[in-house]
């Protein structure tokens, strides 16, 4: 695990200049991620915020080699690059050791670019995958993604007067790569810069496929302002809804527990697309959803080996 | 960025200068600018890490100042210096 | 010293594929494909090529693996079929937007629905305005040409452009020929090594592939790529000429079947050429001045060498084995009035639409289209534009 200081004296591989919102979460997953590796990487993105932001020609952010392909095929995308990578060092044609890593949004992710992701894992390249989950298809203007949390007000499932939301409970996609039984698979935030970083590094280390969901609040999607980023990483963890653990060696590992587990309320109350949840006559919709976090937060527990 | 001809840019859309976005200033989306109190800092850094341009800079692991040039004045600085510092506050752009 | 084997046209591209060796190959089976990539396989399992085989999981994922591997600096191939090409879609046009010169060899079927197996252009056809080189084959011999050809084609440096090579499905992929292959270092030698001048593995020099391109710069990205398809059919010409020098075949953009003095010419691509010479032969023995031209080279379309050809013809046929619904006619047909008009050369021509969905077509039919002519040669009038060829009325 690197120090902030040792952090901070590496070259950075993306440059300020980029147009994401301020206070954007996602962009700082993407600073954090890169720091944490310190050779060479050649990285990918999927159509959305972070893509966009970071290349509008004749600009760009990457201070590394880049490619953003399309919206469904970051995995794809940069599962070919690895492939040209082995034949060519093969070949002694590239000599240098070069890490590859994909990005992707939660809507390029746990939606359009899942069977992208799910073949590349699969297959077993040397990459790692890292999805910024921000729970909307934000570049597009927020509609719901499978990764949208229940009852949160988006464009395509507002909140209006007779339904609230989304209906349905997010998907669970880091148990779905876990199910690939792939080399190393884990969920982190900025927010735990520690973890985080020394979860990139592990993953980089192992060879084969691996995975990182990083939950990523996005100020005018979840609507909080945009200071409190780092905060709602921290609360979305504490509340449970986002737990850090990490799956190696075919094992479940809690890589950070809650001293005290918050009501999930604490995290809901500061966001606009939650808003609702806090009026008397939904409150119903914050006790399933609690109850959902309860239950998934137990049954992960247990996966891990904790006690209850 | 002047516009070029079809003939002198790169064919395929590609950009062969690495993090020429340093060339496009955002600061000026600026509402808030936090200000950096050298004398309050504790040098932990937790500004620099949090923050999504970066707009901190950092000479040889010490916080030195502010990049007004691209920062957008989220905020995420000031908010995470640690209460007992409190090196960082936000005041309005004008 | 070409070596002469008994090979299926799937077979004679696998042979061209593992002479090319390609750094990086995506697989994904689709009928009529599915063989090719079954043949290439066996080359790599038996370590006959030193390819980085990606077992995809989608044709979509085909696409995008050899885009991301072409972008690496490797020399990538894919191959597929219709339904295939068309969930690839998005991506064949980003891979000519990129300039990447990766070369798929396209077994042609139809494009559902309802869905069907057999040969007919429809697949390569709604590709026509991607950006991609398009190659048609006469047969076995032709993909397997092509194919080689098809890598310094879109590797030259005034080009950077995809080639799809296409062979007829089942017609050609699953029948076997008689089919001259080069030596492994010939092929070796006359593609030369890929060097391309930027590539994701070059981390000195890091480039950003796939910006987002808007108002200010795309036009002029656009700009670029007509330029390059503006330079293509003169080297192809000029591969052509070097490739017939090492293999004793030469290849035109165009290839005319007895037309110097013919008055009735029809214009075809692929399988069927083969027939329709058959045609000719019989009809010239009964003394009727017929020909033929084959497309061989669709994209870019050679529009000069044809309007050359047709300068003393006076009824035209076009065959096409593809339908464009809400147009005057098939693409090729379309093609070559909208070549012709405006040129100074007014030619009645005719429309056949032809084998869809794998229905044969046989010399009967050929001649049928031959003999509609003779009427219009007379009255230098066409009655009916588009037609159909062995279609139950």
């Amino acid at each position: 695990m690197a120090s902030l200081k040792e952090l901070a004296a590496r070259e950075q591989k993306l440059a300020p200049g980029h147009r994401a919102c301020a206070g954007c979460i996602p962009a700082l997953t993407f600073h954090q991620v890169l720091r944490s590796a310190p050779g060479h990487v050649v990285a990918s993105c999927a159509t959305g915020c972070i893509e966009v932001v970071t290349t509008i020609y004749p600009y760009t952010a990457w201070k590394i080699p880049f490619i953003h392909n399309a919206f469904e095929n970051s995995a794809a995308t940069i599962s070919g690059v690895e492939a040209a990578y082995q034949a060519l060092k093969r070949k002694g044609k590239v000599t240098k050791d070069i890490k590859f890593i994909g990005f992707g949004g939660d809507g390029g992710t746990y939606d359009i670019g899942l069977q992208s992701l799910s073949g590349a894992m699969e297959r077993g390249h040397d990459m790692l995958y890292v999805c910024y989950d921000n729970e909307a298809y934000m570049n597009t203007g927020i509609q719901r993604s499978s990764a949208t949390p229940f009852a949160a007000d988006t464009k395509t499932a507002p909140v209006g007067k007779v339904r609230k939301g989304k209906k349905q409970y997010p998907k669970n996609l880091t148990e779905i790569i876990i199910a690939h039984d792939v080399a190393y698979a884990a969920q982190a935030s900025p927010s735990f810069w520690r973890d985080l970083n020394k979860k990139v590094e592990k993953a980089l280390s192992i060879e084969g496929p691996a995975f990182i969901n990083v939950l990523a609040p996005c100020p005018p999607g979840w609507r909080f302002p945009t200071e409190m980023g780092i905060e709602m990483g921290k609360l979305a963890v504490d509340t449970c809804f986002w737990p850090l653990y990490e799956f190696e060696n075919h094992k479940r590992k809690l890589t950070y527990k809650p001293k005290e587990k918050l009501p999930l309320s604490e995290w809901t109350k500061h966001q606009g697309r939650f808003r609702h949840l806090h009026q008397e006559e939904n409150k119903h919709l914050l006790e399933l959803a609690q109850q959902e976090v309860d239950r998934r937060w137990k049954e992960l527990l247990f996966l891990c080996g904790e006690p209850a | 960025m002047s516009e070029k001809s079809w003939k002198e840019v790169p064919i395929g859309g590609l950009i062969v200068e690495p993090g020429n976005s340093k060339n496009y200033k955002t600061g000026s989306w600026r509402s808030f600018k936090p200000v950096w109190y050298e004398d309050r800092c504790i040098q932990c850094l937790a500004c620099w890490n949090s923050c999504p341009e970066p707009s901190i800079f950092v000479v040889e692991g010490k916080v030195t100042g502010i990049d007004y040039d691209f920062c957008k004045g989220c905020g995420i600085c000031a908010e995470v210096c640690p209460e007992k510092a409190h090196a960082i506050e936000m005041e309005p752009e004008f | 010293m070409s070596k002469i084997m008994g090979l299926s046209g799937n077979e004679a591209v696998a042979h061209a594929m593992r002479q090319i060796n390609p750094d990086v190959a995506a697989v994904y089976p689709i009928t009529p494909q599915t063989e090719l990539m079954h043949q290439f396989a066996e080359f790599h399992s038996d370590g006959l090529v030193d390819t980085e085989l990606v077992l995809v999981e989608s044709e979509h994922s085909a696409m995008s693996a050899t885009v991301g591997a072409a972008a690496a600096g490797a020399r990538a191939m894919t191959a597929t079929s219709a339904n295939g090409l068309a969930l690839m879609w998005e991506i064949v046009y980003i891979a000519s937007s990129l300039r990447l010169p990766i070369v798929m060899p396209v077994v042609n079927r139809a494009l559902s629905g309802p869905i069907n197996i057999h040969c007919d252009h429809s697949d390569t056809m709604g590709a026509r305005d991607s950006g991609w080189i398009q190659i048609f084959s006469e047969n076995g011999q032709e993909a397997y040409d092509n194919a080689v050809m098809a890598v310094k084609i879109s590797e030259n440096k005034t080009i950077l452009l995809p080639t799809m090579v296409t062979l007829d499905g089942f017609i050609l992929s699953h029948t076997l020929e008689r089919v001259e292959i080069l030596e492994d270092n010939e092929v070796k030698k006359f593609i030369g090594e890929y060097h391309p001048e930027t590539s994701l593995l070059d981390v000195d020099k890091p480039s950003t592939y796939g910006a987002l391109d808007l108002q200010d710069y795309y036009f002029e990205h656009k700009r670029q790529q007509f330029e390059a398809m503006g330079n293509v059919l003169p080297v192809i010409e000029q591969v052509s000429k070097e490739y017939g020098k090492l293999s004793g075949r030469d290849y035109g953009l165009i290839e005319k079947y007895r037309v110097d003095d013919a008055e009735r010419v029809i214009i075809l691509m692929g399988s069927s050429v083969g027939t329709a010479k058959d045609t000719v032969d019989d009809l010239r023995n009964a003394g009727e001045k017929v020909g033929l031209i084959k497309i061989r080279v669709y994209r870019p379309f050679p529009y000069n060498a044809l309007r050359e050809a047709l300068k003393h013809v006076k009824a035209l046929a076009v065959l096409d084995r593809a339908i464009s619904f809400g147009t005057f006619g098939g693409p090729v047909f379309t093609d070559v009035r909208a070549m012709l008009f405006g040129n100074g050369v007014s030619l009645p021509m005719m429309n056949y639409i032809y084998g869809l969905g794998g229905r044969d077509i046989d010399k009967a039919q050929i001649r049928l289209a031959f003999d509609s002519l003779k009427d219009v040669v007379k009255t230098g009038k066409v009655k009916k534009e588009v037609n159909f060829l062995g279609l139950r009325d």
